[in-house]
């Protein structure tokens, strides 16, 4: 039997963390995101779970970190200004290697910016807002349904991978209401991290053991009495001022990412089996996109789109596959061209790549991505 | 072989530590350590929370749940983990310049909830890990590399804001009076709710050099002189307690304590939702 | 507390830094600093109190039970 749900987008991110096990979340209210925070307050003590409202941003993300530790799976959400405010806590997670899941639904900035209006403004501050080489995952859906699988997915790819991942939504599809059948949904699977079972006087916190890609992880309380610190650290988990400890440490936090790919990046394409030209856009603006490549067909253009559900890391072979396939991509997002970068690098000149943003607050309507590309073709 | 108090609670292969000739800090780490072994309480059940700086580094040295946060939010870090798991004893270990500067906010907050954490703050009135800055405890008038000519900065009195703020335990002790300080920690983990404990500490290095305060013993020696239990305190003129500070046990009251009404909040739902 | 007379004062000089804390703590002037480290200089005196372990940064100095 089909239980189908009006659901907002928020509301689905918070249904998806519920379903992957999410028993913690702490953060403080921002737009366009508040409506997580709200529906975490009220479900979480009914299934045992807790919630508090920190504060500040910073104490959103630390408490979040604080009690994945204590072994309970924790998320917190924010947007533009707030998720400024969450980077240094972020980069404490990538070097502790605590899973927990931070949403980020944009709006439009830089600083308070325009508070309700929808932005994909904060596509490269989700790579590289903390300091300091290193990886990360982050995953953007484009439907509240998708919000829902995907926000389950970012919280197993936590806890596989011992990081913390970012769930990048927009103020679009945050508060968008769309039908969603929780029946066909309810099966999807959860990963729990990896705890160790030897005795704890052979335990080494930071040792990943053969076979593993992380080290394996015990909740404080439970006997293992290890250190966790945001300073470099050996497989013993204390500091060390080592450069051939930091090298291993550090290249190891990368590759524990960018190794494993194959199973973290996630896309849809679009009718690009015979394509030409090719869209890459992801988000809200992607629906956008989806009618636009509709539209263009009807009139004879050869066109497909390409999403990546996977923002971080990029779905580097597929796009450059596709680069060598179309005569041109075109990256179409809610910024001034961030995406357009990364795509440019992979492409690297295998084929032309033009960009369409916008910064204005106001979304991205097919008609413009249509006039835009038929100008572009036929000019 | 160090003493048994020692290796029983340090992770000893750690040692020795990184802090300066004189320094307070191990002074007041070994309290904490003796506080926890009075009380018998199991070093599996003890988590030791600290943020950056000098004092943040005792977490490293101690063997048990260990966490070395970010500067300032040791005590955000701490809330997540106390509420996660309220079985666990939580110790917060800070510093003056991490818990009332960049952590300020996170300390009356934490206060205000009266979430069960002690927290120990290792107040040297000075950043001694960044060379010597002034701090919000640095004395007005004294020097720091940032205060040359003098701090113009009024400073802290951090147990009057931890009570303002709403703690249920407050207390001083200093790294001359150690049986204070052990006992006043002991009391505060024993508190169910926030438990704030100023250590005053010494930093000769750093604060004491730049105000010829002296060697590491001369600085202990002004402790011994200038801090008084809060009982011969209340009983002191005005004019008597100029440049000397209470030691002991300052303020207490009844709260309620947060992860308490949260599991109440549960149980709560829990028989709502079997009706 | 095991009888004081079963007691020792033991020193770990590789952790002593010199701070002489212990030297100004002791009511019974049995220590001393040398060349940077502490040393006992007059043990009869020591009426095992405990100051000195107290009060040591450096868990260098403290009394032991003789097995």
């Amino acid at each position: 039997m089909a239980e189908l749900k009006l659901m907002q987008g928020n509301e689905a991110c918070v249904m998806g963390a519920i379903h992957a096990g999410m028993r913690f979340y702490s953060g403080y209210p921002i737009t366009p995101s508040t409506e997580i925070a709200e529906l975490s307050a009220e479900l979480l003590p009914k299934y045992g779970g807790k919630f508090i409202q920190m504060e500040d941003e910073i104490a959103g993300v630390a408490a979040a970190l604080g009690a994945s530790l204590a072994g309970l799976k924790s998320m917190t959400a924010t947007s533009g200004p707030g998720f400024s405010l969450k980077q240094e806590n972020i980069g404490y997670g990538i070097m502790a290697e605590i899973p927990i899941v931070i949403v980020d639904v944009q709006r439009s900035g830089p600083s308070t910016g325009l508070p309700t209006s929808p932005s994909q403004g904060d596509i490269m501050q989700a790579r590289w807002g903390t300091h300091g080489d290193h990886s990360i995952i982050a995953l953007y859906p484009a439907s509240v349904k998708e919000i829902y699988t995907t926000t389950i997915k970012a919280f197993n790819l936590s806890e596989k991978y011992r990081t913390p991942v970012i769930l990048l939504l927009d103020e679009i599809i945050g508060h968008m209401r769309e039908k969603i059948d929780l029946e066909e949904l309810k099966n999807i699977e959860i990963y729990d991290r990896k705890k160790p079972t030897k005795s704890d006087d052979k335990y080494l916190a930071y040792k990943v053991n053969d076979g593993d890609i992380v080290p394996e992880m015990p909740s404080f309380g439970e006997g293992y009495r290890f250190h966790v610190t945001g300073l470099v650290h050996d497989e013993t988990g204390f500091p060390s001022n080592n450069e051939s400890v930091a090298d291993k440490l550090l290249n190891r936090l990368i590759n524990k990412i960018e190794d494993n790919k194959q199973d973290i990046v996630n896309f849809e394409e679009y009718l690009l089996e015979d394509s030409e030209y090719a869209i890459i856009s992801f988000g809200a603006i992607s629906r956008s996109s989806k009618v636009a490549v509709d539209k263009l067909r009807e009139q004879g253009i050869k066109i497909g789109m390409f999403r990546p559900i996977t923002i971080w890391p990029s779905p580097e072979k597929e796009i450059s596959e596709l680069s060598k396939k179309v005569k041109k991509i075109y990256v179409v997002e809610l910024n001034a061209g961030q995406y357009f970068l990364e795509v440019q690098r992979i492409v690297s000149g295998q084929c032309e790549v033009r960009k369409y943003g916008k910064i204005n607050g106001d979304i991205i309507v097919p008609q413009e991505i249509i006039s835009f590309i038929k100008e572009d073709i036929y000019a | 072989m160090p003493s048994e108090l020692i290796n029983n609670y340090f992770r000893t292969e750690t040692l020795p530590h990184i802090w300066c000739p004189g320094c307070g800090n191990g002074i007041v780490t070994r309290a904490i350590v003796k506080a926890i072994d009075n009380l018998n309480i199991p070093k599996d059940d003890v988590c030791i929370v600290s943020g950056i700086g000098c004092s943040s580094r005792a977490a490293g040295y101690l063997d048990f749940n260990t966490l070395h946060t970010t500067h300032g939010r040791a005590l955000a870090f701490a809330t997540g983990v106390k509420l996660a798991n309220p079985k666990l004893h939580v110790i917060v270990i800070t510093g003056d310049g991490d818990a009332s500067a960049i952590g300020g906010n996170h300390l009356i907050h934490s206060a205000r909830r009266n979430i069960d954490i002690t927290t120990v703050v290792f107040n040297n009135s000075i950043y001694g890990m960044t060379g010597g800055q002034y701090s919000p405890t640095t004395p007005m008038g004294d020097k720091a590399t940032t205060a040359p000519y003098g701090s113009i900065d009024p400073n802290f009195d951090l147990c009057e804001l931890a009570n303002a703020a709403g703690a249920t335990y407050v207390a001083r002790g200093t790294v001359y009076a150690v049986n204070i300080l052990e006992k006043v920690i002991q009391e505060g983990i024993s508190n169910k709710g926030f438990s704030f404990i100023e250590a005053i500490a010494t930093c000769p290095t750093y604060y004491g050099r730049k105000n010829k305060k002296g060697s590491a013993v001369d600085m202990i020696k002004f402790l011994k002189e200038h801090g008084v239990m809060y009982t011969a305190w209340q009983k002191m003129s005005e004019d008597e307690k100029i440049g000397k500070f209470p030691i002991g046990k300052l303020y207490t009251k009844e709260r309620k304590e947060y992860t308490e009404q949260y599991q109440m909040l549960i149980d709560s739902l829990g028989k709502e939702s079997n009706q | 507390m095991p009888a004081k007379d079963k007691v020792s004062l033991k020193i770990n000089t590789l952790w002593c830094k010199g701070c002489g804390i212990c030297v100004f703590i002791c009511p019974k002037e049995v220590l001393e600093i040398e060349n940077e480290k502490v040393y006992i200089k007059d043990l009869d005196n020591c009426i095992k109190c405990g100051q000195c372990e107290y009060h040591c940064p450096d868990y260098a100095i403290y009394l032991e039970e003789e097995k």
